[in-house]
């Protein structure tokens, strides 16, 4: 089937960051529209999501998801092995629903990876968590871009987005984009975006201990990953997530 | 086992340590004092290999190796041990995880073999427990809301499960109470006080070395050792101040 939806561009905000030549070299072989996911009222459900490898280098992951009254949908995904990853996640809360993500980022050499989010507290009383955390190296690109839209009559929604970024090379480059769009008077949203390095002081002290340096590093960035996916229950589900992250980590060490 | 030479070192192209000289044999506790800004905690990151502390001239032997050629890890796997006067906190990286892994790749560097989990924990509880540390306080995330005494009796529990050769301790005193100084120091003698172990201990104050009695004590001031003599130094330097003594 071939795709009848035109290429983006970078003037469309989702996709100011992407890598829009290697998303042209597959348009045509991309699915058209979103995976449909609903979570029916009072009902949880729990996903993981690894990026798949494509062929192409290009991987898409694209959601919609519909988390219907007072139920819960927790996602936790890993963009990592492709040249160009995109994972495109839409929400619809009604009253409320939970929507907890985590996410990570890991890339190295020329990749383009990217998680991008809209929450919609349509109704009133949902709240939403997002976490998402990239640790990139080499001239990779890893960005996250949340919008949370709050309509006029969603009081008492409670929405956060923190987003954390470590860059292993001066020449890599994070984009953190938290995006708040509220119409109601009662609500709590927080959000919080930082880009940094890792520790200096702290490597120091862990080589002082006889940690080598990879190893240090990857101690640190295995703990700052974990934080993406610590709302993760299902322990066997969440230690399968994080064995992919880290052999990923690896190869950023 | 230390043996400095004519030691030059530079922070950021200003020259803070001038020549300083110093032997340390096995079983002998140092003890370096000396005014503010004399290159105390200079000394330490410079032989603990701290990036941007440059050795400009001099030389360091320990063990016979050449410590100033080896990473800082690899001073450590060699038996070197820098208690920190300031240590740092490690989020998300558990105390356990953080020792075990350095004591194992300190014990690989050396061809021996890693402890396993049982092995370790053992170690650990009965180091904790020399120093009268809570087991709970080695489950949580590296000095990470550790009172500053705490960070302080963590670093001798460190100390402990390493088991170095040399430890250099810059300051260790600082910050303890007085109840908590004297577990510490009972924790370096009965960790460090062997004949085939060392110590320098970086001090300002008399209190510490009343329990860890040093062999030796020098005057560090302007980047060099100008006074050495026995514990009979300290007393002199409390009572007449830096200036009237060196």
């Amino acid at each position: 089937m071939t795709n009848v939806i035109p290429l983006p561009t970078r003037r469309d905000e989702a996709w100011r960051y992407a890598d829009l030549d290697a998303l042209a070299r597959v348009w045509g072989d991309v699915p058209q529209g979103p995976e449909r996911i609903t979570v029916a009222a009072g009902e949880t459900l729990a996903k993981q999501i690894v990026l798949p490898v494509a062929m192409s280098g290009v991987s898409i992951v694209d959601l919609d998801v519909v988390i219907e009254a007072g139920a819960t949908f927790a996602l936790h995904l890993l963009a990592t092995d492709a040249d160009y990853g995109r994972m495109s996640v839409n929400v619809l809360l009604h009253e409320g629903a939970h929507f907890e993500m985590g996410g990570a980022i890991l890339g190295n050499g020329e990749q383009t990876l990217e998680i991008v989010t809209q929450v919609n507290h349509a109704h009133p009383n949902a709240t939403s968590n997002q976490v998402v955390r990239s640790v990139l190296a080499g001239h990779a690109t890893g960005s996250f871009l949340g919008k949370v839209a709050v309509a006029r009559h969603a009081q008492k929604t409670d929405a956060s987005q923190s987003v954390k970024a470590m860059l292993l090379d001066r020449t890599a480059t994070a984009n953190a984009k938290p995006e708040l769009e509220i119409y109601a008077d009662d609500v709590k949203c927080a959000h919080g975006a930082t880009v940094g390095e890792l520790d200096k002081a702290a490597l120091f002290y862990m080589a002082a201990r006889g940690l080598p340096p990879q190893l240090a590093r990857k101690l640190m960035l295995q703990a700052f990953i974990a934080d993406a996916f610590v709302s993760l229950d299902d322990d066997v589900a969440r230690e399968a997530i994080e064995s992919r992250a880290l052999a990923a980590l690896e190869g950023l060490v | 086992m230390l043996t400095i030479t004519n030691l030059h070192a530079t922070i950021g192209g200003t020259e803070i340590l001038k020549g300083l000289s110093l032997t340390i044999n096995a079983g002998e506790i140092h003890a370096i004092m000396g005014p503010n800004g004399a290159g105390k905690s200079t000394l330490a990151y410079t032989l603990g290999g701290r990036p941007g502390y440059e050795v400009t001239d001099g030389t360091a032997t320990f063990d016979g190796q050449d410590l100033l050629a080896l990473e800082p890890h690899e001073r450590a796997a060699a038996g070197l041990f820098l208690g920190f006067q300031y240590p740092v906190e490690i989020p998300g990286v558990s105390n356990l995880q953080f020792l075990r892994e350095s004591l194992n790749a300190q014990r690989r560097a050396r061809g021996e073999e890693p402890l396993s989990g049982a092995e370790f924990i053992r170690l650990a509880k009965e180091k904790a427990g020399l120093l009268k540390m809570d087991m709970d306080m080695l489950k949580r995330p590296v000095n990470v809301g550790f009172s500053g005494g705490e960070k302080k009796r963590n670093e001798m529990v460190q100390m402990g499960i390493i088991d170095p050769k040399l430890a250099l301790l810059d300051e260790t005193d600082s910050g303890l109470d007085i109840d908590a100084l004297r577990i510490v120091g009972e924790g370096i003698n009965t960790i460090m006080r062997k004949p085939d172990r060392a110590v320098l201990l970086i001090t300002h104050y008399q209190r510490l070395l009343d329990l860890v009695k040093p062999d030796f004590v020098h005057v560090l001031a302007g980047g060099r050792i100008v006074r050495s003599g026995g514990a009979e130094l300290a007393l002199e330097l409390e009572e007449q101040g830096y200036e009237a003594v060196a």
